[in-house]
């Protein structure tokens, strides 16, 4: 029997098995009565070795395994993978390549955030929103399908390129799907964003400082929702992002709203990313190589490389001996860090405000237990 | 004493010449039971009296008590049969409804889907009863069986039209959002008896909302009361017929109501007692398998009840404006409330739920003064002699 103060607070396990959490995790809120008073993140139920695994299998196939680190992001994380391979291995990419990785990489960004959007609509009691989310994400995997033959574990980036062109009337069925989606998006902000119950419902919740964002090493859109203006994409690019003109969406306030209203900017901004890499495609004749030869065996030494995940930024670390497998393969998961910072968000906020908060982080447990 | 010929022993009675007839105007489920019973029970007696002549059993089955008691029963049957039927109409409405709107299908099974409900209460009718084993067990069971027996028996005393009633009092309407209030304590008893920490707090919620939802509800009744001079439902609609549906004069009435009513009857956007969510189904978590299906089914029947009260207070109940009651004024009636319910489905496929702390704000701040300024509009019109 407890006694004292503890009485009247009671800590609630939400998880693993629970409807917010969207995965396998835990967030252990301490609460009075509706406000909760403390938080505890618990992590660790998908962990499946994933890093050692790779020290035992040869480079190119990483990058189906790269694929399933997120389900929705799969085609950022191969990316990043053949990126820091070719990093070590000093390779130039061709131009096709470079841009049939921006492409590939902003539809498989907007399909993951209409994923997001699709959770925010069910963590705040819509189906709706849900529904139509799901519905417009389909257009996107349908691309995806095109391209690589695979709906979310795509497989297709390649260490030197990617694995094969884009095909016949892809660019048709590309411009078709991103045209009906930004109209489709008007659709669903109209549903989220200009009804004022959804915004009240975001607004002032789960505020963070950009001092907080510095230290907990927050990234992606949840740190842009808070006023800094970061994007690799832009400020350290990669792939053909240095040859794209686009916007950087930055919000001042800090809170869930500004995080939600940075992403469905992102999504815009994507559209207009494939519009631009799409018509640099049309310059560039088909009979240029989309994948150059790349030796077996990475020499040896350390790399580092970053790539803008949907969800932050994701990081990998080689440790290569000169084998044709790594040595060492250390995947830094945005999610990871991102979901250190349960307890700020949370701090304080009502146990119906857990869902809408903590959805702002986009949680993908595959890639932070890995 | 010569019974002879069947037509002796099978007479349709005025029902109302029944020594025991329990009301004061004609009412047609029970003439129909009392119809039906004189027809079974007569052509029994007849032929008992055929085999044993001038026995005193055939007799006393054709006696007014025997027949005011099977009439009672078949009124009680056949209110909640149209209760339970209306109910599935209306799930059907809302799944075919709201599929519509969120551009998927909805139901499938039977003709338009409309028999997807009878499969879905069949596979909760066949789930395991699970109940966890350190319940409350007396309340547990208590509390479940009160929060949807009063909610079946507000359903059935509403009212479809002027014959068609279980209760004619003169404070009908009272004895109805009587009824309707006890809901929020038992759901609490029922939060409590779980020993769930999801379910405790689901309950605290439903009894907040649901209390404090309740005063706009009672002072927008009075102004119906006021405006119509009457508590009695029968008397509320023909003062409709006579001037004007309310909606017209107390349309602010009739929005705040609209917003009550669904918070009473706990659906989206105020649903927050189980916001699956958060709280993963909220003071239902521990109820599994059927009986969380008769907890849906009990939600419905709350449902229906508020829509009817929405119809009966201010939208001409079973009248129709100009024309009065058609040859089947309950056909007009389930209309309206289908009609209705269709408003709340709107708000379900389009809105949020709301949290705890806006919730109170707007029953609160928003609805309570508004409410009141209807009343002021009724005291207005009622003293300018217009009503």
């Amino acid at each position: 029997m407890m006694k004292g103060p503890e009485l009247d607070k009671m800590w609630i396990t939400m998880g693993p098995q629970h409807p917010f959490s969207h995965g396998l995790w835990t967030l252990r809120v301490q609460v009075d009565g509706e406000i909760v008073v403390d938080a505890e993140p618990e992590i660790g139920y998908l962990h499946r070795g994933w890093e050692k695994e790779c020290e035992n299998r040869i480079y190119p196939k990483i990058i189906p395994m790269a694929d399933r680190l997120c389900y929705s992001a799969s085609m950022t994380w191969s990316h990043l993978y053949c990126k820091v391979v070719e990093e070590a291995l000093d390779v130039e990419l061709p131009d096709r390549a470079r841009y049939l990785r921006v492409v590939a990489d902003e539809i498989c960004r907007i399909q993951s955030h209409l994923m997001w959007l699709a959770a925010v609509g069910t963590d705040l009691g819509n189906l709706t929103v849900f529904l139509w989310c799901l519905r417009e994400r389909e257009f996107f995997l349908d691309l995806n399908v095109r391209l690589c033959g695979q709906r979310l574990t795509t497989n297709y980036p390649r260490i030197g390129g990617v694995r094969n062109d884009m095909p016949y009337y892809f660019e048709r069925d590309c411009m078709r799907a991103v045209e009906r989606f930004e109209k489709a998006l008007w659709e669903i902000i109209a549903i989220t964003d200009e009804s004022s119950l959804f915004v009240n419902r975001m607004k002032g919740t789960g505020i963070l400082t950009r001092e907080q964002v510095a230290n907990l090493g927050i990234t992606g859109p949840a740190m842009r929702g808070t006023g800094v203006d970061f994007d690799i994409r832009r400020d350290d690019p990669y792939a053909a992002y240095g040859e794209i003109d686009f916007e950087v969406p930055v919000l001042k306030d800090g809170d869930s709203y500004s995080r939600f209203r940075v992403r469905i900017e992102e999504m815009f901004q994507s559209c207009e990313i494939i519009r631009q890499a799409m018509a640099k495609l049309e310059t560039i004749p088909k009979t240029h190589p989309y994948r150059i030869k790349v030796p077996r065996a990475v020499p040896e030494g350390t790399h580092v490389t970053r790539i803008e995940d949907p969800r932050g930024e994701g990081l990998m670390y080689l440790v290569s001996d000169g084998t044709d497998k790594p040595y060492r393969l250390k995947v830094r998961s945005p999610v990871f860090v991102n979901v250190s910072a349960a307890k700020p968000l949370v701090m304080g906020a009502r146990v119906a405000d857990i869902p809408a908060v903590m959805a702002m982080i986009d949680m993908c447990l595959g890639e932070t237990d890995r | 004493m010569g019974y002879s010929g069947l037509l002796e022993w099978v007479k349709f009675n005025n029902p109302m010449d029944n020594a025991y007839y329990p009301y004061d105007v004609y009412n047609l489920p029970y003439d129909a039971g009392a119809k039906l019973w004189e027809l079974l029970g007569g052509l029994l007696g007849w032929l008992i009296n055929l085999l044993v002549p001038g026995n005193r059993l055939s007799t006393w089955l054709i006696s007014d008590a025997v027949v005011n008691a099977f009439a009672i029963i078949f009124l009680a049957v056949i209110l909640f049969a149209v209760g339970f039927v209306v109910n599935l109409t209306m799930i059907w409405e809302e799944r075919k409804v709201l599929g519509r709107m969120m551009d998927r299908r909805g139901t499938k099974i039977g003709p338009l889907g409309y028999f997807q409900c009878l499969g879905d209460g069949l596979k909760t009718f066949m789930k395991e009863n699970v109940a966890p084993a350190d319940k409350d067990k007396k309340i547990y069971w208590w509390a479940l069986s009160l929060v949807i027996g009063s909610s079946v028996l507000i359903a059935c005393m509403v009212p479809l039209s002027h014959r068609w009633f279980v209760v004619d009092y003169s404070t009908g309407l009272l004895l109805i959002f009587g009824i309707f209030a006890l809901a929020p304590f038992f759901i609490l008893c029922a939060g409590w008896a779980q020993n769930n920490k999801y379910s405790l707090l689901g309950g605290i919620r439903a009894a907040t909302l649901m209390i404090s939802y309740e005063i706009p509800m009672l002072i927008l009744l009075a102004s119906v009361v006021l405006m119509a001079g009457s508590f009695n439902i029968n008397d509320i609609v023909n003062a409709q017929f006579d001037t004007m549906w309310y909606i017209v004069p107390q349309f602010i009435g009739f929005i705040v109501f609209v917003v009550c009513a669904i918070a009473e009857s706990e659906r989206v956007p105020f649903d927050l007692a189980e916001a699956e969510a958060e709280l993963v189904e909220g003071w239902q978590t521990e109820y599994a398998g059927m009986k969380w299906g008769l907890i849906m089914l009990g939600d419905y029947f709350r449902g229906y009840t508020a829509c009817a009260l929405i119809v009966i207070l201010y939208l001409g109940g079973w009248m129709l404006p100009g024309i009065g009651a058609t040859a089947v004024p309950e056909l007009v009636f389930l209309l309206k409330i289908f009609a209705v319910f269709f408003i709340f489905i709107w708000a379900r496929a389009s809105l949020p739920r709301v949290r705890i702390d806006q919730i109170l704000n707007i029953g609160w701040k928003r609805l309570m003064p508004l409410s009141v300024v209807n009343l002021c509009i009724v005291l207005l019109l009622k003293m300018g002699g217009v009503f």
